[in-house]
């Protein structure tokens, strides 16, 4: 783990920590409907400040908080094409099968990769402290698995021209 | 100290629940519906009867002190349950006129009144209609402007204290004429027409639960800055004379309740609770009941090389169990509620949290 990475990481961790106090709360707006608060905004009292924290220009996660959701969306570093390409690929994959993935949101928020919505209801039913570990352990591993994949279409690129251009040798 | 009493009821998440009168028995809310349990037996607690007539989530249960059962769901609806001689319980629906979820409900001291928060921004405050034979409401509405999460009533039965998630903490009066009979005069004032409002303190973050002390002289509340407030009444009108701030470093709390006068017992998400003492003249954290820092990881598996290496090839890491929470709670606590108490106050409480779990711990 590099140096910058782990301060993120304990932020990250702390501050989901204190927004993951949730609990149910029923709408306001809509009778008889219970929605994750952040997702429509339109009670106003019951959202908490936006938290961000960045790494770097290109890193960073945001926060939002409310009664009774949290979302969290993170933005993955993209530092050439290749990367872009590579993590809306990856992100794409995930998101498709966001029914098996519970917390994971089927479109990211604008500006950010990944979205995760986080609900009273996961609270309840799994242990906080995984849920944290989770989304800690995966920004941990998209960055790896991000730049082992750059590696591996690199080397794959160099063998086929090297394979192609041969023919002309 | 930390003896505890652990119950498993359930495994959904518990966000109320009331003993009965002779703690025999407690009710507890599951999903859409209200379990009684009996205790009495030893081992374990036995299922005597479900409420069902709920179509959506329980949020609150209520034993008033002749035995009868009051519960809000988030279909708008509250219901008192009657209990029947062959041990059954007959539902009563309670003309509640809102058109929101309902989030809590409490009995009066007296037993002829309940009030019930929701969503709707309005309080109502039921009672017994004998010539129509059944429950009528009349609403608070001003000036609620958000849920009502919380709700305590006086002894008087008149007064009621409610938190919001507009992060005011109010009393009012729910004086109802022909219902009541005309309270003494209080600190909270002398003349109290339905809806006067007594005492009105911005605490600037929601409000999850709000409780007059033992002696009725003040109210505390907890906000979701992890403090909890002490706020005394003035002589005046809407006076505030003094307000105290017990800062924590804790997460939220989500309800207290009080031991004595002078001891305040707080829990929510830190999953353990949380001892304040102090008087009119300040108010601290004073020690932890099940408090996980003085606790240790007793499994010595985690020591054997075997299952550090089984740990390893399961889930990819050495650390066997950082899933267990060091407390008895393995989860939000939601309500505390006292158990049993002597002339010198609170002996016992009881808790009940998202795990599904209630325990009786000792203050």
């Amino acid at each position: 783990m590099s140096q910058s990475l782990k301060p993120y990481l304990t932020a990250v961790r702390h501050s989901l920590n204190v927004a993951l106090c949730l609990e149910n709360f029923s709408s306001q707006i809509v009778e008889r409907h219970n929605y994750p608060e952040v997702e429509n905004k339109k009670t106003t009292e019951v959202l908490l400040n936006p938290m961000m924290i960045s790494r770097n220009e290109n890193e960073r996660v945001l926060i939002e908080p409310s009664i009774n959701s949290v979302r969290v969306s993170i933005k993955i570093k993209q530092s050439d094409e290749i990367e872009s390409i590579l993590v809306d690929k990856f992100t794409r994959f995930l998101t498709k099968r966001a029914e098996n993935f519970l917390i994971l949101r089927r479109t990211p928020i604008p500006d950010y990769d990944i979205s995760f919505l986080l609900t009273n209801y996961h609270n309840e039913v799994m242990m906080k402290n995984k849920l944290i570990d989770f989304i800690i352990e995966f920004m941990e591993d998209v960055d790896k698995e991000i730049s082992e994949m750059k590696l591996f279409l690199n080397s794959r690129a160099r063998f086929v021209a090297e394979a192609y251009l041969s023919v002309f040798d | 100290m930390s003896q505890f009493i652990e119950l498993n009821l359930s495994k959904d998440p518990i966000y109320d629940h009331c003993f009965s009168q002779d703690r025999k028995s407690v009710a507890i809310t599951r999903q859409n519906n209200v379990e009684i349990y009996d205790l009495s037996a030893a081992g374990k607690p036995k299922l005597l009867t479900v409420l069902q007539h709920h179509d959506k989530t329980v949020t609150a249960v209520d034993i008033s002190k002749d035995g009868k059962i009051v519960t809000c769901s988030q279909d708008r609806n509250a219901l008192v349950w009657e209990p029947t001689a062959g041990g059954e319980y007959k539902p009563t629906l309670v003309l509640l006129r809102i058109n929101r979820a309902a989030t809590s409900v409490k009995w009066s001291p007296c037993g002829s009144k309940f009030a019930v928060g929701s969503s709707a921004r309005v309080i109502a405050v039921c009672y017994f209609e004998v010539e129509n034979d059944w429950w009528i409401s009349k609403h608070i509405k001003r000036p609620l402007k958000s849920t009502v999460l919380s709700l305590d009533w006086h002894e008087n039965s008149v007064l009621l204290a409610c938190g919001s998630t507009d992060g005011h903490v109010r009393v009012f009066s729910t004086y109802i004429k022909g219902v009541d009979t005309k309270p003494p005069a209080t600190v909270w004032g002398e003349r109290l027409p339905f809806q006067t409002l007594c005492l009105d303190y911005n605490v600037g973050s929601w409000v999850h639960d709000v409780k007059f002390d033992p002696s009725y002289s003040f109210v505390a509340a907890v906000g979701n800055d992890s403090a909890v407030y002490f706020v005394y009444p003035g002589p005046g009108e809407q006076e505030v004379a003094g307000v105290f701030k017990a800062r924590t470093s804790y997460l939220p709390f989500r309800t207290l309740i009080f031991a004595s006068p002078t001891k305040v017992v707080a829990a929510g998400h830190n999953c353990h609770p949380i001892v304040f003492e102090g008087d009119s003249n300040g108010w601290q954290q004073t020690y932890a009941i099940d408090d996980p820092a003085t606790k240790t990881k007793t499994s010595h598996e985690s020591q054997s090389a075997l299952n550090l290496f089984r740990q390893l090839d399961l889930k990819g890491s050495s650390d066997a169990n950082s899933g267990e929470l060091l407390t008895v709670h393995q989860n939000t606590i939601n309500v505390l509620r006292p158990f049993q108490a002597d002339s010198h106050g609170l002996l016992r409480f009881s808790s009940c949290g998202n795990d599904g779990k209630i325990v009786i711990f000792d203050v």
